[in-house]
């Protein structure tokens, strides 16, 4: 029982806090924004107002979540090529057949090719506390949400003389969906391209239709203040990913961590239910054993 | 070697030639007309090449080294399974509806086609070297005049070929001539009809002439016969020469298989070869043996293939929904693939790509898994100590391997008797003489002893002629002979003159019998060695060594043994000049013959008959007349009339005989025992307990049938009644049957009422005839048996026969065993097993589900035809109550736990289906996919069925009542099967929603999302290996260190290959196929994972837990209180009991028990079987010198009744 005590314990200490930025509802802010398609310039824009009601005292995790986004549709989850990812030359030129539709555009080939690379996120979230009106944007780190071995081994940039990133990726065209190439999606060099890290968690696809991904990273500054304090908060939001077509859904979540993760009530619940009709079995149990289990003796084998 | 030298001499086309030598026969497949008849010309090659007759080569073997791959593959697509799997294989290759790569069927059909094919080559291997041995087997070909060695398989059809004594008859040849006189020889037909004693066969007088091969060479004679067929009893044919047409027949013939005994040489022609001969067209292909499991499970994977295609259907339609609900809307990140259109064609092809990943369902492991865990058990039985027989050095051997779980669900056991429950020895035991009687083993006080405890046996040191394998145990006997008591005396020369033996003394007092039947060899044997000893006969004389001295006899008439008259006598003049008929017969035909006089010594031996038939001996009883020469002379004249007269003869002779064997004086009688094979009561008893019935099936006479009934404990005096079925005619029989049937249900309406009774009998017969209450048994004959077995009367007899608690046919024919097994098979729908050690059990062998071959034993036939061989039946009972049962146990367990996991593993996919649009994505990685059956969890589950135990063996045989659950079906069957499917399911919905509810909102420990695909499928994956080896943990009854490695090293092999699987050096050179690189460590690490599979097993495996040990504590299988009370006595170190010793009451039984055949007295008195040697015989002079005799008239005091020195001996010998 004791694990499922810290894990209720634990839970509770948990911050957490989710805002639907769709914009379904007339009412939102982002509900002008729904129609946006993939090309609209610039882009519609959008800022949503919040107020935490408690500290959120250790680091924060900033993530983005969609539903009824199917990533774990068969034909969607291999539409890739591990080969290019990795930094393959001959990949990079002539991408596997697994990718089709997005495999070439334009007799070029594609780099990322695939339709998850095609779909990938794109909105761009911007955090901002609110004090006395004046807008104190929050630093959002974004290095460091991908797995390393993603990032250091399944995801490289294709080598060749140089840098140069663009040249690297010469004869090769964005996916149809991006408003620029793989090459310029950070100015910082170990940030671009395939090794981009928003690329790299956008391509781990999720399990499940309704999921969540980690956008940004919140470092708590120093030992006096907690990382984001009660109050007023907006989120601006550069709205460029359609959902609504497929009646998607668009979160953005700010929570805490602990040593086993985020908060999870399932497990705690599941800990407990399951430990009490463990204990109740047990006793029922040990009473039928102790009325009729001694029956069975010699005497009653028939020969 | 040799014949790769021969390949290097003759150059390619000889090399080529010596290949197919060695790989096989050159077929002859010339002619596709069917035979109508067979034309063969002695010594003419060409004139018989003309019609390509099949040559002698034999050929069993399948396959050769050419044909192996082609024929084997073609064979092993035709079983379904495999088909099916090469076509989810081509499923695979389409890329639209391709839902896994296409290695993960092919690594597993090709280790399927790899393992079936490596065995079937193995068999094959086997079969090419026992034909190779046949083939080669030397044969004397007369060819151009000369004698040559050939091969077999170059002997054609119209040659001459020599056989020798003691060879096998190469292939049917009609007999030409032979050494022994009258172109007769013998033959011993064990391996065609499994008779042991010798069958005469006659050239016919025209051919009889032709001893040498100059005249051979020049026979041309040509035959006209029937075709090939397998009738082994009749032949027709004519044989034309010299303008003279000649009937053959039968008994010209001599069939391959056949040994030729006591016949120096003889010369055969050819007529049937090789495939065609009466041998080979009576082996039919084996019919392929399938086990009620295997019915069972074909019929559940045919069940399983339907879910599949439902759950197939059902997800198609989901995908179909989803891709018009959601899938169009979604385009815009997922278009459709080129070529779809529709969201109803999309479900058509997901149909299809889900039909690829749910068919693990129908996994094609099983069938190898099955075939490895039978052959596992049959090397147990093969390694078997316990049914290795030292005396014969013959090891048990599992001949069929796919058979084995049957074993632990025989309900009905039909057993050959001869050479099955018997030796086929005959043991003179026990005689009463002058009421009087001998053989009672006793001890050093007196007493009767008991048996084991036997003292030495009588010393016959003092006979030069006795037989040294001849024991006797009680000295009185020779006591008596020693003393002279003439009653011995007369009783041992009768025992010595009245029977048809034949001897053979190859060197001075080496003595050989040649008895037709053992049990005339045994009383023959016994008086020889008792001081009696027959040395030879003619056709007129026989002649005796009476302790020491030769006396010759003139033997005057054999009044020949029928079944009818149930004795023989024969009439000799003693070389006084006194005329005597001895006669032995069977005491209920005897007693009536006896002269008043013996009333008082009739009651005496009657008693002492009793007592015999009461131990299960076959007795005799012997009794003798002296006739008046005047009076003979009368008889034997009147005699003569009736033989010369051809009408009637039969009666006439009848008549006769019945006049002479009249007023006789009884001398004794005896008791010989047929012995048992060992244990066979002990045996039959348990195996009783168990709940099997046993039928015995024999061509035997019903006397020597019933009478091992009772000695092998099958009948018993407790029994209410013994009906006889012996009628001749169809309403006879059936009137019998309803008349037993009538009898047990008057006993049975004494127990229940009239009213239910009533009501019972409209309704069924069987129920009826299942309640009755009390013991009964059936014997049957026959005759009766063949009307019984009519299309009309099979059911009510078989009613009847179940009804009984032992059965016992007689006089059957081997079609009639087959039938009668049929017949069971038929009706009874439960599993037979039948065992015998002759070819005339073949046929019931390849009947019955399982084949039990008696080995060890001349005749191999049956052990050929049969599934399983050792070489007593009392290994019977370890077969079937150990090694069946344990099979039977352990294929159950096993198939439930094998649908159990992989309903587990694959319905995860089903519950997945519903969350990524039916979209046929797999849970888990491919690999894991394609290893799980063969590797993660393959090697637990073969080791659980290989060696798993519920009860320790001898437990088994203690509590035969732990066969019970085998019979009954019921450790695997629809039910459990559904259980399992059952538990499987609600595995896999844990197996999926467990995860799936933590996963839905986790995170990891450093803030990454918990749910993507790849950990998601990890996890599934690892709680799933998890679950499934504790699982087996809980299904291991038995462990073994094996089973130990094997559970440990699968869980080390997963996380090992998961590892490997995911690690950065396998993606490096392959970055498209190790998609999963790094996802082990970083998910593993995880605590939340963990949680998640400790959360998901203890949910899984605690319901199964509570139920087993609920049941454990209200509903305990009779295993499981033979388990508790083992636990219990382990403790206690307390010591078994034994097992209880049936005590027995004497009854009346008593039977004329030779196994003997009519007309052998007409062949001696005409002199015909006796060689020229033997006729020489009757002027053989004995040693002149006969010291033991004299001394032991000194010490006697010369009281002998046998007068004259031992050189007048000679003098007597009447000449011929």
């Amino acid at each position: 029982h004791s694990t499922s005590e810290i894990i209720i314990l634990k839970a509770a200490e948990f911050k957490k806090t989710k805002i639907d930025y769709t914009g379904t509802e007339p009412s939102s802010p982002c509900n002008k924004c729904l129609n946006v398609s993939w090309d609209s310039t610039p882009p519609c824009t959008c800022t949503i107002n919040f107020t935490l009601e408690h500290a959120f005292e250790s680091n924060v995790f900033m993530y983005y979540g969609l539903s009824n986004f199917y990533q774990n549709h068969r034909r969607y989850v291999k539409s890739r090529d591990d080969s290019q990812l990795n930094g393959d030359n001959s990949s990079l030129l002539n991408p596997s057949k697994e990718c089709e539709p997005y495999r070439t555009n334009e007799d070029k080939p594609i780099a990322p090719c695939g339709a998850i690379a095609n779909s990938m996120f794109n909105d761009t979230l911007e955090l901002y506390r609110i004090d006395n009106d004046t807008r104190t944007p929050i630093t959002l780190i974004k290095k460091g949400i991908a797995w390393w071995t993603d990032k250091n081994v399944k995801f490289r940039n294709p080598t060749g003389d140089g840098n140069n990133l663009t040249a690297l990726f010469q004869g090769t065209t964005k996916p149809v969906n991006w408003p620029k190439p793989v090459y310029m999606l950070d100015s910082e060099p170990d940030n671009n391209g395939f090794i981009n890290e928003d690329f790299i968690v956008w391509m781990r696809t999720a399990a499940l239709p309704t999921f969540r991904k980690l956008y940004r990273l919140i470092e708590r500054k120093n030992n006096f203040q907690p990382t984001l304090q009660a109050g007023k908060y907006s989120l601006d939001i550069a709205y460029n990913y359609p959902v609504h077509s497929f009646d998607g859904r668009k979160r953005m979540i700010l929570s805490t961590i602990s040593w086993m993760g985020g908060k999870n009530p399932f497990l705690g619940i599941a800990y407990i239910t399951v430990g009490s009709i463990c204990f109740f079995l047990g006793v029922v149990l040990l009473f039928i054993h102790h009325k009729y289990g001694n029956r069975n003796t010699s005497a009653d084998i028939p020969n | 070697m040799d014949r790769k030298l021969r390949c290097q001499d003759s150059g390619f086309w000889g090399c080529l030639a010596a290949v197919t030598e060695v790989l096989g026969c050159i077929e002859v497949t010339g002619c596709c007309v069917i035979e109508e008849e067979r034309r063969v010309r002695a010594n003419a090659r060409e004139y018989n090449e003309k019609f390509q007759y099949a040559s002698n080569c034999i050929k069993t073997s399948k396959y050769n080294i050419v044909t192996f791959l082609p024929v084997n593959l073609f064979e092993q697509f035709q079983e379904v399974a495999n088909t099916y799997f090469l076509f989810l294989l081509i499923l695979q290759l389409i890329p639209q509806i391709s839902s896994l790569s296409w290695f993960t069927t092919i690594v597993p059909l090709v280790l399927v086609l790899t393992i079936t094919a490596v065995k079937d080559a193995t068999d094959d291997y086997f079969r090419h070297k026992s034909d190779n041995q046949v083939n080669n087997r030397q044969s004397q070909v007369l060819i151009g005049g000369v004698l040559r060695q050939e091969q077999w398989m170059n002997v054609r059809v119209g040659d001459i070929i020599k056989l020798e004594n003691n060879q096998f008859v190469a292939a049917d040849l009609l007999l030409l001539s032979s050494s022994e006189p009258h172109g007769l020889c013998y033959i011993e037909t064990a391996e065609l009809d499994g008779e042991t004693n010798m069958k005469v066969r006659q050239a016919i007088p025209v051919t009889a002439e032709l001893g040498d091969t100059s005249q051979l060479a020049c026979f041309d004679g040509e035959v006209i016969c029937e075709p090939p067929n397998n009738k082994l009893d009749k032949f027709g044919g004519t044989l034309y020469w010299k303008d003279n047409k000649y009937p053959l027949s039968n008994q010209n013939m001599l069939l391959r298989g056949c040994v030729l005994r006591n016949t120096e040489w003889c010369f055969g022609l050819v007529i049937f070869a090789g495939p065609d001969t009466k041998l080979m067209q009576n082996s039919g292909r084996t019919k392929f043996k399938r086990t009620s499991i295997d019915r069972l499970m074909n019929t559940l994977v045919l069940w399983i293939f339907g879910f599949l295609v439902c759950m197939g259907v059902i997800l198609a339609i989901g995908n179909a929904i989803w891709e018009h609900e959601v899938g169009v809307c979604f385009q815009i990140y997922l278009p459709w693939d080129e070529g779809v259109h529709s969201a109803f064609f999309s479900g058509f092809l997901s149909f299809w790509s889900y039909i690829i990943i749910l068919n693990t369902v129908v996994p094609i492991s099983l069938y190898v898994s099955v075939e490895v865990i039978r052959l596992g058990h049959s090397y147990f039985i093969n390694w078997d100590k316990k049914m290795y027989c030292a005396k014969r050095r013959t090891p048990a051997e599992a001949r069929t391997t796919t058979l084995n779980e049957e074993l632990g669900q025989v309900e009905y056991i039909f057993s050959d008797k001869t050479g099955t429950l018997t030796q086929n020895i005959m043991v003179f035991s026990k005689c009463s003489v002058n009421g009087h009687s001998y053989g009672d083993v006793q001890d050093m006080l007196g007493h009767k002893a008991e048996l084991g405890e036997r003292p030495e046996p009588v010393d016959f040191s003092f006979n030069p002629l006795a037989d040294p394998r001849f024991q006797f145990w009680d000295p009185s006997l020779l006591e008596a002979v020693k003393l002279g008591d003439l009653h011995v005396h007369e009783f041992f020369r009768l025992l010595s003159l009245c029977h048809t033996v034949m001897s053979e003394e190859k060197s001075e007092g080496e003595l050989l019998y040649k008895a037709q039947s053992p049990d005339e060899g045994a009383l023959v044997t016994a008086a020889r060695n008792f001081g009696f000893v027959f040395r030879s006969r003619t056709p007129k004389t026989i002649t005796v060594q009476e302790l020491g001295q030769a006396i010759t006899y003139q033997l005057l008439a054999i009044l020949d043994f029928n079944n009818i008259r149930k004795r023989m006598s024969v009439i000799v003049r003693s070389p006084e000049g006194k005329i005597r008929l001895y006669c032995k017969g069977a005491d209920t035909i005897l007693l009536e013959r006896l002269h008043p006089l013996n009333q008082e010594l009739t009651s005496i031996t009657t008693d002492h008959l009793n007592e015999y038939a009461g131990e299960g001996l076959r007795t005799l009883v012997l009794a003798y007349r002296d006739l008046e020469e005047s009076y003979y002379k009368d008889w034997s004249e009147r005699l003569h009339r009736a033989g010369s007269v051809p009408e009637a003869r039969e009666d006439h002779l009848a008549r006769l005989y019945d006049e002479v064997e009249h007023d006789m004086m009884l001398l004794g009688a005896t008791a010989i025992e047929d012995k048992l094979q060992q244990g066979v009561p002990e045996t039959i008893a348990i195996l009783t307990l168990a709940n099997i019935k046993i039928w015995v099936l024999t061509g035997d006479k019903q006397e020597t049938a019933v009478n091992i009934g009772y000695s092998c404990k099958m009948l018993t005096d407790d029994m209410t009644e013994v009906f006889v079925v012996t009628g001749h005619t169809v309403l006879e029989v059936r009137e019998e049957l309803r008349k037993a049937r009538e009898k047990m249900m008057d006993a049975s309406r004494s127990v229940c009422n009239g009213f239910s009774y009533q009501e019972k009998l409209s309704s069924n017969l069987t129920s009826v005839l299942e309640a009755i209450a009390g013991e009964y048994a059936l014997v049957i004959n026959g005759h009766s048996l063949a009307h019984a077995l009519e299309a009309d009367m099979e059911v009510e007899f078989l009613e009847t026969a179940c009804a009984c608690k032992a059965v016992i046919c007689c006089r059957v024919t081997p079609l009639q065993k087959a039938q009668v097994v049929e017949l069971v098979k038929k009706y009874k729908k439960a599993v037979t097993l039948a065992i015998g050690d002759g070819a005339n059990d073949v046929s019931m062998i390849k009947t019955a589900h399982i084949g039990v071959g008696i080995s060890g034993q001349e005749g191999i036939q049956a052990v050929l035809a049969s599934d399983y061989s050792f070489s007593q039946f009392k290994f019977l009972q370890r077969l079937l109550l150990v090694h069946g049962r344990w099979s039977y146990l352990r294929m159950c367990k096993f198939l439930c736990y094998f649908f159990y996991k992989n309903f587990a593993f694959t319905m995860v996919h089903f519950w997945f289906g519903f969350f990524c649009g039916f979209s046929a994505q797999t849970v888990y990685d491919q690999y894991f996919i394609t290893l799980y059956n063969i590797v993660y969890t393959s090697l637990p589950v073969l080791a659980m069925g290989v060696f798993d135990q519920d009860v320790p063996e001898q437990r088994s045989m203690e509590y035969p009542k732990l066969y019970e659950p085998g019979q009954l079906n019921l450790l695997f069957n629809k039910r459990e099967f559904f259980i399992c499917i059952a538990q499987g399911i609600y595995t896999s919905i844990l197996m999926f929603f467990i995860p799936y509810g933590v996963f839905a909102d986790a995170t990891r420990d450093d803030g990454a999302q918990l749910a993507d695909y790849q950990s998601f499928a990890v996890t599934v994956a690892t709680s799933l290996v998890i679950v499934v080896s504790v699982q087996i943990g809980l299904d291991t009854g038995f462990w073994t260190a094996i089973n130990h490695f094997f559970i440990w090293g699968s869980l080390a092999a997963y996380f090992t290959i998961l590892f490997t699987m995911h690690s950065d050096g396998l993606f490096r050179m392959f970055p498209n196929q190790f998609r999963f690189v790094g996802n082990a460590q970083n998910t593993l690490a995880q605590p939340t994972v963990w949680l998640t599979i400790a959360l998901t097993a203890v949910v899984c495996i605690v319901p199964v837990v509570a139920f087993r040990f609920l049941k454990l504590d209200l509903k305990p299988e009779l295993s499981d209180t033979v388990r508790y009370t083992q636990l219990v006595r382990k403790k206690q170190k307390t010591q078994h009991r034994c097992m209880r010793h049936a005590g027995r009451a004497g009854s009346r039984r008593s039977g004329y028990a030779f196994s003997h055949q009519e007309g052998f007295g007409e062949l001696i008195m005409s002199g015909k079987n006796m060689r020229l040697s033997s006729l020489a015989l009757s002027s053989f002079a004995p040693r002149p010198s006969a010291s033991w005799i004299d001394t032991l008239r000194k010490k006697k005091g010369g009281e002998g009744s046998s007068a004259g020195s031992p050189s007048g001996a000679a003098d007597k010998t009447l000449r011929v």
